[in-house]
């Protein structure tokens, strides 16, 4: 074949699957994003939000035998969003035992102090949360297994007899699945109450409690939702990609990338910027060797907050 | 009179702190000699191999404190330092077959130079952007160095010179270069932590606009800082690929490493001597013991172990378990210092008039603007200022005025226009630059350095023309003296009242022998007896033959304190001149005054 048409089969083949990839990037950013855009938290130990949405979706996924029961399409579907109701509760519960110590109106007048807490509190959630999980789970690479996990979507030929796409078949129903939670999430803050309620709490704290917002009540169903969103995100990636306790470090750059990206604070910017950051990633896989692959995101994710660190997407957020 | 006084001071200054200095370093080496005694006397190669770790770590700890406890900058990727330090000696060693004797101050050099490198771009970002760039260093280090093929580097037995590769046979010799290492980074601890290089990061760490105003150039200080902090972490590292023979990727440049850095400056006490030390003394041993007998059946003890303990330390003991340990016997004498003494300020003794006002031009300012978006806030201000004179600036809210002086001093950039003081144009300067040029200022809102002392807060001012540690301690004090605070020198800024607060800005813009004082609204919320006294402090610091601008909405103050007058409106220049006249011109009745001042005036 002509090494033209290679290259822009390759090109090809990385855009499409740097878009779904990249969409459930996308997804675990906006949970980060979430949980950042109201509570002004650098929350470290989401990575282990994305272990734990993983772990949960496979328990629940054998456990309650959802494969026979579904199907291949629907099951892990399912089981995902299952998944993030545990981490919804499971942050939610964290929340007012941890967390809320160190942010919301408690912090309010001690801005540096806030942060300091709050970095060393996540990344030290983050260590327990990881290691604790080595402990119940074991290192054994995990895969939320089923028939789509390793077949594919053919697209193609495109030119003449050459030049075909690939669409894994587990991922392309990962990224459907995320386009309809996205959707919904971006609904709900816009339309909804709820997610007016949110925004002023995360607008100005202080304020929105002379409006009578309960901002600590807030916050709790932030953490508990960005914590669910990233957790659902984890476990649609779980369907063909093996994971461990530690998997969240191979995604906490890719995560907080995607977030600066989009203009930190922004929801919406943050799955943008995680749709970015996939492309970037496949993109990258035709010119550099496949182990520096996520060192490209590094670079990526170094440049932009040297550069532009109020982000693509987003407006600055930064209050004076 | 001032001088014989802060002559005397000084050399009490000195006394007691050396006396400090030597008190800090004998404890060290104490400390240091009993542990290498206990340390003689162990046997086994896995205790030997734990007290060399402990030391080992506890110096990763005292590095991350250099850095992070003095600047307030949090470094979650201390490990890139201690990675590129431990590769540093175990590819020289591999390759080139150089001598960690060689290799472990060339992994200082690495250590120190990557300082360099990440610092220079990343000192741009703050808060939360700096901790997520740090964090990214070390782990996309990780990525490639096995790219490059490094996952397991391994140091070459060499039995024909094991000495001169650093190849013991007793282990003992490795506690002692573990803790040889510590004491070396003890000691620079100790040495910033009394001199002006940690008073300057505290100061930066508390409040970076006031210490760049203050004459501290952050930069300058926070590189310092984290190329000092990655030489130690380096040679750490080095030490490390020494003592376990082998160094892999993940070992070194992993998120764990990075963490305990912090951990054990955190769980003894940020910004101390000892409180790294002790962190690693606490946490290496129990978590070495519990993976050891637990290792098998829980492998991720050790992680649970750091990060419950950093959670419980920052949950329970924030400042750290030594202030929370010290703090049960210091109350009681802390209290007992604050409240000791000079509870009111002295009064202050009018000084002899020097010449008042000449015609001598100190300051020019020429066709000064200032944009933002949209909005001119400042516009086409053109005025002088005469050496000696007091010079007012009223106006309404809004007018521009503080916007002036930011300006003035190099806080914000000046869309148009220039200021001439000293036959240079000062626009584009850094707020430090321009203050050692002698331009100092207060703030609308006071900037302390809340957790430092009142004299630590004005010896900062100090250091920025003083070079001599023990003459900027005189100074200091002259300048507190100067404004009547001597009987609080030593209480906690974040303490002090508003008039205090004024009075300390005050000397703390005075003690860099400024030619120039900018005050912006000092006397704002101030009693009438206070408003005297700090008129008071503000004339006889014109008395001394310092020109002085000073915003200020108090007209009556005004009135009594200005030789002339400006007033800004909009963002222009609406009058200037002596204060009889301009209180009388109808467009500044109009703007600023109102009627009833010019009724009150004309009776």
């Amino acid at each position: 074949m002509d090494p033209g048409l290679i290259l822009f089969e390759n090109i090809l083949q990385a855009l499409v699957t740097g878009i779904v990839v990249g969409g459930v990037y996308g997804l675990l950013c906006a949970g980060l994003g979430m949980i950042f855009g109201v509570m002004r938290v650098i929350n470290f130990a989401q990575a282990e939000f994305l272990m734990l949405g993983m772990y949960a979706s496979l328990f629940i996924f054998t456990l309650m035998g959802l494969g026979p029961a579904l199907g291949p399409y629907l099951g892990p579907v399912v089981s995902a969003l299952l998944a993030g109701v545990v981490l919804y509760i499971f942050a939610a519960l964290l929340h007012p035992l941890l967390l809320a110590r160190f942010t919301g109106t408690r912090v309010a007048g001690t801005d540096g102090e806030g942060h300091y807490a709050q970095l060393t509190l996540t990344l030290g959630l983050s260590l327990v949360l990881s290691n604790g999980a080595l402990i119940l789970f074991g290192s054994d690479p995990r895969t939320i297994q089923t028939a789509l996990t390793a077949s594919a979507w053919e697209i193609g030929p495109l030119v003449g007899d050459h030049v075909s796409v690939f669409l894994n078949k587990g991922r392309t129903v990962s990224f459907i699945a995320t386009l309809v939670v996205v959707g919904l999430l971006a609904l709900f803050i816009t339309r909804s109450r709820t997610g007016k309620m949110l925004r002023a709490a995360a607008d100005n704290p202080e304020a929105a409690t002379y409006m009578g917002i309960d901002v600590s009540k807030s916050h709790r169903f932030a953490f508990g939702l960005g914590a669910a969103i990233t957790g659902v995100g984890g476990a649609l990636i779980a369907v063909n990609f093996p994971f461990h306790p530690y998997v969240g470090h191979e995604f906490i750059v890719i995560m907080f990338a995607g977030v600066v990206l989009g203009g930190m604070g922004s929801i919406v910017g943050a799955f943008w910027g995680g749709l970015t950051i996939g492309l970037v990633q496949q993109m990258s896989a035709i010119v550099l060797p496949a182990q520096l692959q996520n060192a490209s995101i590094f670079v990526v994710f170094l440049l932009i907050i040297l550069l532009r660190p109020q982000g693509l997407f987003g407006r600055s957020v930064e209050r004076a | 009179m001032p001088e014989t006084s802060s002559n005397r001071v000084s050399i009490r200054g000195a006394d007691v702190r050396s006396s400090v200095l030597t008190g800090g370093l004998g404890r060290i080496l104490a400390f240091a000699a009993i542990y290498l005694v206990i340390a003689f006397f162990v046997k086994s190669p896995y205790y030997l191999l734990m007290l060399t770790l402990v030391p080992l770590w506890a110096t990763l700890g005292v590095s991350w404190n250099i850095f992070s406890g003095y600047s307030g900058l949090i470094s979650f990727g201390h490990a890139a330092f201690f990675g590129l330090g431990a590769y540093t000696v175990a590819l020289l060693a591999e390759k080139f077959g150089v001598s960690p004797w060689i290799g472990i101050p060339l992994a200082g050099l690495v250590g120190a130079l990557s300082g360099v490198v990440i610092g220079v771009p990343t000192f741009r970002l703050r808060g939360h952007y700096f901790a997520l760039a740090m964090l990214a260093y070390p782990l996309g280090l990780m990525y490639v160095f096995e790219w490059l093929g490094f996952q397991e580097v391994s140091i070459p037995m060499r039995r024909d010179a094991p000495l001169a590769y650093m190849q013991f046979a007793d282990a003992r010799y490795y506690v002692l270069i573990a803790t040889a290492l510590l004491v070396v980074a003890l000691l620079i601890n100790l040495r910033i932590s009394r001199s002006r290089f940690g008073l300057s990061l505290l100061a930066i760490k508390q409040n970076e606009l006031a210490a760049n105003a203050a004459g501290i150039n952050p930069f300058k200080w926070k590189l310092l800082a984290l190329v000092l902090s990655g030489a130690l972490a380096g040679a750490a590292g080095g030490v490390y690929a020494v003592v376990l023979l082998i160094v892999s990727p993940s070992a070194v440049f992993g998120s764990i490493v990075s963490a305990q850095a912090a951990i054990f400056a955190m769980f003894g006490g940020v910004g101390t001597i000892a409180g790294p030390v002790i962190g690693a003394f606490v946490l290496v041993p129990i978590s070495e013991y519990l993976a050891a007998q637990l290792g098998g059946r829980l492998p991720g003890i050790q992680g649970v172990i750091y990060g419950v303990a950093i959670i419980l330390v920052i949950t329970l003991a924030p400042e750290g378990v030594l202030a929370k340990f010290m703090s049960a016997f210091k109350r009681k004498e802390l209290s007992e210092k604050q409240s000791g003494g000079g509870l009111l300020e002295t009064t202050l003794q009018p000084v002899a008039q020097s010449p008042r006002k000449t015609n001598e031009i100190a300051l020019s300012v020429k066709g000064l603007g200032k944009r933002f978006g949209g909005l001119q806030a400042v516009q086409n201000v053109s005025f002088d200022v005469y050496q000696g004179e007091i010079l007012g600036v009223i106006g309404p809210n809004g007018a521009g005025k503080t916007t002036m002086f930011n300006v003035m001093n190099g806080i914000i950039p000046a869309s148009e226009g220039s200021v001439v003081y000293e036959g240079r144009d000062i626009i584009g300067l850094a707020p430090f630059e321009i203050c050692r040029m002698g331009v100092a200022r207060t703030f609308q809102v006071a900037r302390p350095f809340p957790r430092l002392s009142v004299l630590q807060n004005v010896v900062v001012g100090a250091f920025a023309t003083e070079p001599e540690d023990e003459r900027a301690y005189a100074a200091a004090r002259e300048a507190i003296a100067q404004v009547g605070l001597e009987g609080r020198s030593e209480a906690l800024a974040g303490g002090l009242s508003t008039m205090q607060l004024r009075l300390m800005e005050l000397a703390r813009a005075l003690a860099s022998r400024p030619k120039i004082l900018l005050l912006d609204e000092v006397l704002a919320g101030l009693g009438a007896q206070e408003v005297e006294h700090v008129m008071r402090a503000i004339q006889n610091i014109q008395a001394r033959g310092i020109t002085i601008v000073i915003i200020e909405h108090t007209m009556h103050a005004m009135v009594r304190l200005a030789d002339r007058l400006l007033v800004l409106d909009h963002g222009t220049v609406l009058a200037l001149g002596d204060p009889t006249t301009v209180t009388s011109q109808e467009e500044v009745i109009s703007a600023y005054l109102g009627k009833k001042w010019s009724a009150r005036a004309q009776r």
